[in-house]
């Protein structure tokens, strides 16, 4: 096969929607060029291992979500919680994070007040410091309104090992809440349509320490850009084996439904950014449950699948009247369908 | 093309109504039916309707099914 | 959500999915029924029917994703007008990451071309208030569920009296497509399973030529589960029982016999029915939609004027084939190698309805 002249190829919005489009790009012009083995590890945040009895995480992320505020939150909300969870994910207690912003000329005041009040009472709230950072100016028509990146460093208990090894048949798969509010609440505004749909965007460290007390908790993440899905299949192909899932065993709200069936999407890849999926032995689950529901963020958790020996690789879906279909990464966007 | 809802009449304003699914609000064109009255079932196309659902018919359907699903059982 | 939950039943689609297995228990041979509707590829798919019902019945796809049957001619057009500097198009989602002969409206608007996508005809006309300086062209593609709508927006703009809408007209009719492939003979269809909302429209009247000629069974159909194998289960009736085929409608709740004679006489107002190309199909007789002279100053192709490249297309994709059901899609020399969801070639890997891309996805 003929190597693509990169000349000739240029940068797409579907590079950037957490589908195949953007693994493929990453693979290409960053991975293989950076390769070290703390990077290869494809963590959500990265594990610094240290002598002590305690590893450093490491996760940066940027925030460029339009419109900058939405039903349940905004880009600051978005950008202290997204990173907050990268780290929790790891079962690293989040502590210190940076930030810099790329603010277009011309952008209100107001609005970047807003966005940092947001940040502050975010950062309070999960007890993280925001402890340094960057502000850059650049002119009309150079950004889309404000671009903020995060950074952030948590201590990870080297006991505590989270690994996509650990994983074996039989473990069940569980999540904490109901899902696709958070990319039909952003959505929402651009399409014009009256929902009340909030973003579930939240700080998950508090419930994920809940969990990981229990014990029994192998793996997480958490499933933003791409989805459920993109969660599930990043686990079957990682791990190596195969993943059932359940239609109706998936936590969906009804107004969440409701508006994905209009706009022709499919709840299964749409973003949240208050959600958490973990992988956890079997014997423990139901005590993991029950603790969940205890924390405002778990009261709706529930079972959605279980690991399995066969079909490696793939996420089987049972759908909603008994038939299966086999479960994929989209290429880039899900586009509202009219056909 | 074929991507369409059925979702409830709850305003109209001269051609133009608003519809509902669960909490979904829209605006969309009454231009494309004759007689709509509030509380109809509204098949949404596009910002269209296109169609009225005949809730006789929609009971019916499912009826048929429940009667034929209870003699296979017996 | 009332009336589309109920029929998602499982227990009701188990009981019919039973009964029409239990009744091809002793048929000899298979039964191929032909979809013809994006939406109904997509929702055969994604409900898994298909892995329910017994593997005498085939399911075929047939070319009723209006994206796919866009020949290159019409996207190579739309592309030219993007890289026009006071013009933007605005097109339903899928549209935009069709390959033409060269591009697609997705690599344009990476390139600084203007391209927005749209939910409604209707936003497009607004997009055209607000931006009064610019030329807006709506990309009008698809069949009959949309035909009517495109119709109304442009009499909107001519009573509004709009100097800056412009359609390029693509709208395509079902039955013509459906005549083409039962006259063809390459493929056996046992069905056809028609479309519901094309049908909301046009009603039962336009099957029955075909059905009268070809003597094959046609059932309008609804999208969900339940309706899927109400429709099918109606067809294998018709092809095990009945002497005499005819046209059924399964989709009463929504579909009468006469269909929407306000949207129907809305498409004649506007629209003029002329020969058109569909992609695998060839130029097809009175299959396309083309605005009347009466509204001319809204037709891009009339009022609009670029020079579009040449048309050509990949010699090895055949699209064509698959979007009629002659081939399937891996034994397409492209399908999964060239041509992926990644690196689209044709058309059928591109939309969400496309028969390879429904096959990349769910199936191998």
């Amino acid at each position: 096969m003929k190597k693509k002249n990169m000349k000739d190829s240029k940068i797409l919005l579907s590079h950037g929607s957490g589908g195949k489009a953007m693994i493929s790009l990453i693979k290409k012009l960053m991975l293989d060029k950076f390769d070290n083995p703390t990077l290869n590890e494809l963590t959500d945040s990265a594990v610094l291992k240290s002598t002590g009895e305690k590893n450093l995480c490491f996760t940066t992320d940027s925030y460029v979500v339009n419109p900058l505020f939405f039903p349940g939150g905004d880009i600051g909300t978005l950008a202290i919680n997204g990173t907050v969870n990268d780290l929790s994910v790891m079962g690293a207690k989040p502590l210190y994070i940076s930030c810099s912003f790329i603010i277009e000329e011309g952008l209100d005041l107001d609005i970047l007040d807003r966005i940092t009040t947001s940040m502050a009472k975010s950062a309070r709230r999960t007890e993280v410091e925001i402890v340094t950072g960057d502000t850059k100016v650049v002119e009309k028509g150079s950004a889309d309104k404000v671009f903020i990146n995060t950074s952030g460093i948590g201590i990870l208990q080297k006991e505590l090992f989270l690994s996509k090894n650990k994983i074996k048949a039989g473990d069940k798969i569980i999540i904490n809440g109901e899902i696709g509010a958070h990319g039909l609440a952003v959505m929402s505004n651009r399409e014009n349509f009256k929902t009340d749909i909030k973003s579930d965007c939240a700080p998950l460290w508090g419930l994920i320490e809940s969990m990981l007390s229990v014990g029994g908790v192998k793996f997480m993440r958490d499933p933003t850009r791409g989805g459920v899905a993109a969660v599930l299949c990043e686990i079957a192909d990682i791990a190596n084996f195969g993943i059932k899932i359940k239609e109706e065993s998936l936590p969906i709200h009804e107004n969440v439904s409701s508006f994905s069936e209009i706009l022709g999407l499919d709840p299964f890849y749409i973003a949240n950014e208050g959600k958490v999926i973990a992988v956890v032995t079997e014997e423990k689950t139901s005590s993991i449950l029950t603790k969940m529901k205890k924390h405002p963020l778990g009261k709706e958790a529930s079972i959605i699948g279980e690991i399995t020996e066969k079909n490696k690789g793939k996420v089987v879906l049972e759908t909603a009247i008994g038939g299966k279909r086999i479960i994929d990464r989209l290429v880039g966007d899900q586009l509202p369908r009219i056909c | 093309m074929c991507l369409a809802i059925p979702m409830k009449l709850i305003k109209i304003e001269k051609n133009k109504g608003i519809v509902e699914l669960s909490g979904v609000k829209k605006e969309i064109s009454l231009d494309l039916l004759k007689e709509v009255e509030i509380g109809d079932y509204l098949i949404i196309h596009a910002g269209f309707a296109i169609e009225k659902l005949n809730e006789e018919e929609a009971k019916k359907t499912l009826a048929i099914w429940e009667e034929i699903a209870e003699v296979q059982k017996q | 959500m009332k009336y589309i939950t109920e029929y998602r039943n499982k227990n009701l689609s188990l009981k019919i999915a039973d009964k029409i297995n239990k009744s091809l228990k002793g048929y000899k041979g298979t039964i191929s029924l032909m979809e013809v509707c994006g939406t109904h590829t997509h929702s055969i798919f994604r409900s898994g029917i298909m892995s329910l019902l017994t593997d005498k019945i085939e399911h075929l796809s047939g070319p009723g994703c209006p994206v796919c049957v866009t020949p290159n001619k019409y996207i190579d057009t739309a592309i030219a007008y993007s890289r026009l500097p006071d013009l933007i198009i605005t097109t339903f989602g899928d549209m935009i990451k069709v390959p033409g002969s060269s591009s697609s409206l997705e690599k344009e608007k990476a390139n600084g071309g203007k391209v927005k996508i749209v939910y409604s005809p209707l936003e497009s006309l607004e997009i055209a208030r607000n931006n009064p300086e610019k030329k807006i062209v709506f990309l009008g593609v698809g069949f009959e569920t949309t035909a009517p709508l495109v119709a109304s927006t442009i009499l909107k703009a001519h009573e509004e009296k709009f100097e800056n809408f412009f359609v390029l007209a693509g709208n395509k009719l079902i039955p013509p497509a459906m005549k083409a492939l039962s006259e063809s003979g390459e493929i056996k269809i046992d069905g056809f399973i028609c479309p519901g909302h094309v049908s909301a429209i046009i009603g039962e009247k336009p099957y029955q030529p075909i059905v009268e000629k070809h003597g094959i069974p046609s059932v309008i159909v609804g999208f969900e589960p339940i309706d899927l194998l109400e429709g099918i289960e109606m067809l294998v009736r018709q092809i095990t029982e009945d002497k005499k085929h005819k046209v059924e409608n399964q989709y009463r709740r929504v579909v009468r016999m006469g269909g929407n004679e306000k949207a129907l006489s809305l498409m004649n107002k506007l629209f003029e029915i002329k020969d058109s190309e569909w992609r695998g199909l060839g130029l097809l007789p009175k299959s396309g939609l083309y605005i009347k002279n009466a509204y001319s100053e809204f037709d891009a192709e009339k009022k609009i004027n670029v020079k579009v490249e040449k048309t050509k297309a990949h010699p090895k994709c055949i699209c064509g084939e698959v979007l009629c059901g002659t081939k399937k899609p891996y034994e397409c020399d492209l399908y999964g190698k060239l041509c992926t969801p990644e690196n689209p070639i044709g058309p059928c890997m591109v939309s969400s309805e496309g028969t390879c891309a429904a096959y990349y996805k769910f199936k191998k």
